[in-house]
């Protein structure tokens, strides 16, 4: 039995974030950890170290798929996996994500009025009032808002899909897993490109 | 001569979560670069655990003679 590290429990601290998005929607800020950490590991470090290691939601899927038995434990369908599909869906997140900070700008603007309320699945408007309290811009909460709707949409998906399949079938389909992986590719191909050049360059004996 | 199963990473498919590192007992699998996982066929016990992990089940456990 391999021995736990600190690591091993950011499901709490992702169960906890979604919590809080029920009692002050402007903890939602907190979750472009999950946006910029992931990134930062794959052009830098050129890995998936968040994926691998760090991430909370996938910790959380695995926790109550297997030791809660609440996943099927099923192979994913062929076409969800499939590369159309994966990469399909990070451009449709990328859209509705772009679409979001565009909401965001109206309200900072003035042209739109704050819509207190969280977009479940890019459709259905639940009510989310009183998780604002006025204590901050707008805007600012405009953008909770949004943010807080993509991260419970996909945490909605992630536990259809967990149900249903494997227990990590969310990381399948991530749109940040499937964004880092092709940082990582290409970031490899390139560094791969840097060396055959520099062989090139190197004189002929 | 007695057949042994080693893990098989389809690499092309791999979405290199890193579930099936997580799984292994002995740390033999691991990601490579974040862009699949690769298995340490020398390591392997062949126990099948991260088989079962794999959320996109690009992992299968395949005899090899011993």
């Amino acid at each position: 039995m391999k021995k736990k590290k600190w690591y091993d429990y950011l499901w709490i601290v992702s169960a906890t974030y979604l919590i809080l998005g029920f009692f002050n929607i402007l903890f939602a800020w907190i979750g472009l950890l999950c946006f910029f950490i992931p990134l930062l590991l794959a052009i830098f470090g050129g890995d998936k170290l968040y994926c691998n290691r760090y991430c909370g939601r996938g910790q959380l899927f695995d926790l109550l798929g297997n030791k809660f038995h609440l996943s099927r434990k099923k192979d994913i369908p062929g076409f969800l996996r499939s590369k159309r599909f994966r990469y399909g869906f990070l451009i449709f997140f990328f859209i509705m994500f772009f679409q979001m900070l565009f909401n965001t700008y109206l309200v900072f603007q003035g042209t739109n009025s704050l819509k207190e309320a969280v977009t479940l699945l890019w459709t259905f408007r639940l009510p989310w009032n009183w998780a604002y309290h006025g204590t901050a811009a707008p805007w600012v909460a405009q953008f909770a808002f949004g943010f807080y709707s993509v991260m419970l949409t996909s945490t909605v998906l992630g536990l259809v899909t967990m149900a249903l399949f494997k227990p990590r079938s969310w990381c399948v389909y991530c749109p940040m897993g499937t964004m880092t992986q092709t940082i990582c590719k290409a970031k490899y191909s390139c560094m791969g490109c840097g060396r055959k050049k520099k062989y090139r360059r190197e004189p002929l004996t | 001569m007695a057949a042994k199963r080693k893990a098989e990473v389809d690499q092309k498919s791999c979405v290199a979560c890193g579930a099936c590192a997580k799984a292994c007992p002995i740390g033999a699998v691991a990601v490579w670069k974040g862009m699949w996982a690769k298995v340490d066929t020398g390591r392997c016990v062949g126990c099948g655990r991260c088989e079962k992990a794999c959320p996109a089940s690009v992992i299968r456990m395949k005899e090899v003679e011993a």
